[in-house]
């Protein structure tokens, strides 16, 4: 049982060829704030990235920034602030879900999980920012994908294929993002007290507006209580996030008023408040309870989400909460079983989607799918393409399965 | 360049030509397959004329199912496949071969869902760039990249080349627009990737297809999102005495936290040419030219109107005209959207070229390129898409002229290393298709090269979709797969551990 802690790419690359060689296999970790997400893995050795760190480039005129693969997510954020800009796609801290430290993860885990945030629909995620990488592959080799500049189709895009592959393809290295500047002025309109139907309704309605709504959430009663420390009470509230220059955010929130007025009573919320709640809902405080209690991260068509929920409250028990520009609905079992069965095949019948099983006890991330199963063709192809970049299956084998 | 090498035409496969025509009637009956040279005329080259190659046989199917008979048949007999989209391509993506089928998917051209509440249209690939927006602005939504060709451009090509257009700085590329698509494999498998949903599970295959150029599998449905019309848009036309005050003005611009809906600059002689032909008004007497456009509900663009128009003063801008009407903010951009036809005009054939560099090293760029011009004894205008680096220097030449393609083309390679030099990349946006195959060295080493072809091994073991395009060198899958190290052949690794 060794652990590496390699500092520097050649070092990453050593220890990868010698796993290679030997056919050992590697979990690969960063902060390690994500380890309790995919199937347990029960590898010999550990490669942990911590000590592989540093922003190496950083030109916020040129809107990017390149840093080694385990640069703390928290001092890559603190730097673009200083500098009025930030990662657009607002990358989740798993640490408060999962019953870890907040504010942990590398820039490297934000890319090997794909995180996003409350904007997603509008801004996209990880893999819409990542424009370059050095990593190396099962293979022991070290290669390049993208570059610099936003502007790049010279060869597949094998940077936005290591996006969500949880570390089974690549070790990282090297990253390059796309960054962006931060919004001026930030409020938040809230609409309390409806019903999640009335909240969909709501929301479908100021999503289709010239608003440019960037950010629309609903917290359903008592769910409310737990994001900004209570701020918002427990009353049910539809959240919409407008963000921009202060003149602009000023006329779209009140177009959003009036368009709105008839929906149920109005609160607008700004700055720090605003931007508290959309932190607390990125970072799913609503369940970070500091139990094992299944957690599900369900994509999907935001209009049949609540519909969905509806049905499978006929048969569980369940709190749920939606982040709609995530297009995500998120879900809470109450009694300890996950329901895996049951809520994908409910998914099927509203419009498809995925559901991957977030927080779960060891016992369940070991027993079930915890991402989505795929048909039996794209098994085969993900089974493929895994095997051109890790034959010898060294990298996280099985955290995917 | 003009002595590109392309994959040798399989003989067996030519001499059952006849066999394989009849064949496909079977899988495409009707008028789905054209096999008369003078009819596959219209199919020997893409946007990129300067190479012409009559296929095997041309096949236009209707339904996904005849589309994965017929790459399942051509699979089982090692027969080549060219996918083909509305031919656009300006970097040779759908240059035919002489042994290869050609399937072009200009039938698949319904739009088949449109979903206003989820904001997402699902359309077949042969639809047009255009088309989707068509279908959709009654209800004051449009989709985003727009390509200059979107008037002809298919979906499904700009899915294999990752489009962009002028709205790309804000609005993003078709990989961050597609929500989903259907495709067919090489072996005749149908897979969805995505959907109507955000993220599909497990590997990014949606962003590795993206821009994969016809090399790993033919699409067969787009599902697309689509965004509100912003309600007002406006531009700024702004002159500048020299490329540095022009490149320090995006800079500024974008360091005040402002990301304009689309913003160009253009050169002198690009400036000159399109002013010839369109009479746009634009200014003669600078070095470079910018538009930005700003697009928003119309207080926001008045406030960033004004912020822009203070920037611009403040790095010497000599003229600044605000655009005061619809028809001429339209004016604005009348004369860059015929830059290349306005270059056209002034010579009698021109090369477009398409790399990217980081923003700041522009005028070192431009003065590279002034230095080659004279070396080549070629002229060059440049349109330059300035909020993200993408350059299309134009390099003038005559094909008349003996040698002077061959001139163009080392003066366009020339550029291209130059902008991979500066920390940049071969193309932006239009792909590297046969054009750029052979300078993908001066980016990647072996090892990239390699993996990448490794990718397409996964979709495509045997090589047979698309052969010819985007890699210098085709290896065998069995030697790529291959492993040279064994256990006890490498030491322990000498680094911290615990």
């Amino acid at each position: 049982m060794t652990t590496f802690t390699p500092a520097t790419s050649s070092e990453v690359l050593s220890t990868v060829q010698w796993a290679a060689a030997e056919e050992s296999p590697l979990e690969i970790l960063g902060h390690g704030s994500k380890r309790g997400i995919g199937r347990p893995l029960q590898t010999e050795h550990t490669l942990d990235l911590s000590k592989l760190t540093g922003v190496t480039l950083y030109e916020p005129a040129e809107l990017v920034l390149s840093a080694k693969a385990g640069t703390p997510l928290a001092e890559i954020e603190r730097l673009l602030a200083e500098n009025g800009q930030q990662l657009a796609f607002e990358p989740m801290d798993c640490g408060p879900l999962l019953g870890g430290e907040p504010g942990k993860g590398t820039i490297g885990g934000v890319l090997a999980a794909n995180l996003s945030g409350p904007r997603r629909l509008k801004a996209g995620a990880a893999r819409d920012h990542i424009l370059g990488i050095n990593v190396v592959s099962g293979r022991g080799e070290a290669f390049k994908s993208g570059g610099r500049v936003v502007k790049n189709v010279t060869g597949y895009d094998l940077s936005k294929l290591m996006a969500n592959s949880w570390g089974t393809l690549a070790v990282f290295t090297d990253v390059t993002f796309k960054v962006l500047p931060s919004a001026e002025t930030e409020v938040t309109l809230a609409v309390r007290g409806l019903l999640d139907d009335a909240a969909a309704g709501a929301m479908a309605l100021a999503l289709g507006s010239s608003a440019e709504v960037s950010s629309a959430a609903h917290l359903p009663e008592r769910i409310a209580a737990h994001v900004a420390g209570g701020a918002l009470g427990s009353e049910a509230a539809t959240l919409l996030r407008v963000e921009g220059f202060g003149p602009s955010v000023a006329y779209r929130i009140a177009a959003l008023k009036t368009l709105l007025g008839k929906a149920g009573p109005l609160e607008e919320i700004a700055g720090e408040a605003s931007r508290l709640i959309w932190r607390d809902v990125r970072d799913i405080k609503p369940f970070a309870d500091g139990t094992e209690k299944p957690v599900w991260r369900v994509s999907m068509t935001p209009a049949q989400g609540h519909q969905m929920v509806l049905t499978l409250r006929m048969q569980a028990a369940v709190s749920a909460f939606y982040d709609w520009q995530g297009g995500l609905v998120w879900l809470r079992m109450e009694e300890g079983d996950p329901e895996a069965a049951l809520l994908r095949g409910l998914l099927r019948k509203h419009g498809g989607g995925h559901a991957t099983l977030v927080r779960a006890a060891p016992a369940h991330r070991a027993a079930l799918p915890v991402f989505e199963p795929q048909p039996p063709a794209l098994a085969a192809l993900s089974q493929r393409l895994k095997q051109e970049f890790d034959p010898k299956n060294i990298l996280n084998p099985g955290r995917m399965a | 360049m003009s002595g590109l090498a392309m994959p040798k035409p399989d003989d067996a496969t030519l001499r059952r030509r006849d066999e394989i025509v009849a064949d496909m009637r079977i899988i495409v009956p009707g008028e789905g397959v054209v096999d008369a040279a003078n009819a596959m005329r219209a199919f020997e080259s893409d946007g990129l004329t300067a190479y012409r190659q009559l296929p095997l046989v041309v096949v236009l199917p209707e339904t996904v199912a005849q589309v994965s008979r017929v790459l399942k048949y051509c699979n089982d007999r090692n027969i080549r496949v060219v996918p083909r989209g509305s031919g656009t391509s300006l970097s040779g993506g759908a240059l035919p071969l002489e042994d290869a089928v050609l399937l072009v998917m200009s039938r698949f051209n319904r739009i088949l869902a449109i979903d206003f509440p989820n904001r997402i249209v699902v359309a077949q690939p042969g639809v047009t760039n255009l088309g989707i927006t068509t279908a959709v602005e009654q209800e004051g939504f449009y989709y985003a990249p727009d390509p200059s060709s979107q008037i002809a451009c298919s979906i499904g090509g700009n899915v294999a080349e990752n489009s962009g257009g002028v709205h790309c700085l804000k609005y993003g590329l078709t990989a961050n627009n597609v929500l989903g698509i259907e495709m067919v494999l090489m072996n005749g498998e149908v897979v969805r990737l995505g959907g109507s949903h955000l993220d599909a599970e497990g590997y990014d295959l949606l962003g590795v297809m993206t821009g994969s150029e016809g090399l790993l599998g033919v699409v067969t449905e787009v599902t697309v999102r689509i965004l509100k019309k912003p309600e007002t848009a406006r531009a700024l036309l702004i002159g500048f005495p020299t490329s540095e005050q022009g490149g320090q003005c995006v800079a500024d611009i974008i360091g005040a936290g402002i990301i304009p809906g689309g913003m160009e600059m253009m050169d002198r002689p690009a400036i000159h040419a399109a002013e010839d032909f369109v009479h746009a008004g634009y200014p003669l007497d600078v070095e470079a030219l910018l538009i930005v456009e700003l697009d928003g509900p119309g207080v926001e663009v008045d406030h960033l109107i004004t912020a822009v128009e203070a920037i611009a003063i403040s790095n010497g801008s000599t003229t600044c005209r605000i655009s005061q009407s619809e028809q001429e903010r339209l004016s604005f951009w009348a004369g860059r959207k015929a830059a290349f036809p306005a270059v056209g005009r002034i010579s009698p054939d021109y090369y477009c070229m398409d790399g990217t560099i980081p923003r700041k090293e522009l005028p070192r760029v431009l003065a590279g390129m002034r230095e080659l011009s004279e070396k080549y004894g070629l002229g060059v205008a440049n349109v330059f898409h300035a909020g993200d680096g993408n350059l299309h220097p134009l390099i003038l030449y005559d094909a008349n002229v003996p040698g002077e393609l061959d001139k163009a083309e080392s003066f366009g390679a020339d550029i291209l290393r130059l902008c991979v030099k500066v920390g940049g990349v071969l193309t932006g946006e239009h792909g590297v298709g046969v054009e750029k195959r052979d300078l993908m060295p001066e980016m990647f080493n072996q090892v990239d090269l390699d993996q990448q072809m490794r990718v397409k091994c996964a979709f495509d073991p045997n090589h047979l979709l698309n052969p010819g395009k985007v890699f210098p060198q085709l290896r065998r899958c069995a030697e790529l797969g291959r492993m040279h190290v064994h256990r006890g052949q490498v030491a322990f690794p000498d680094i911290p551990r615990f």
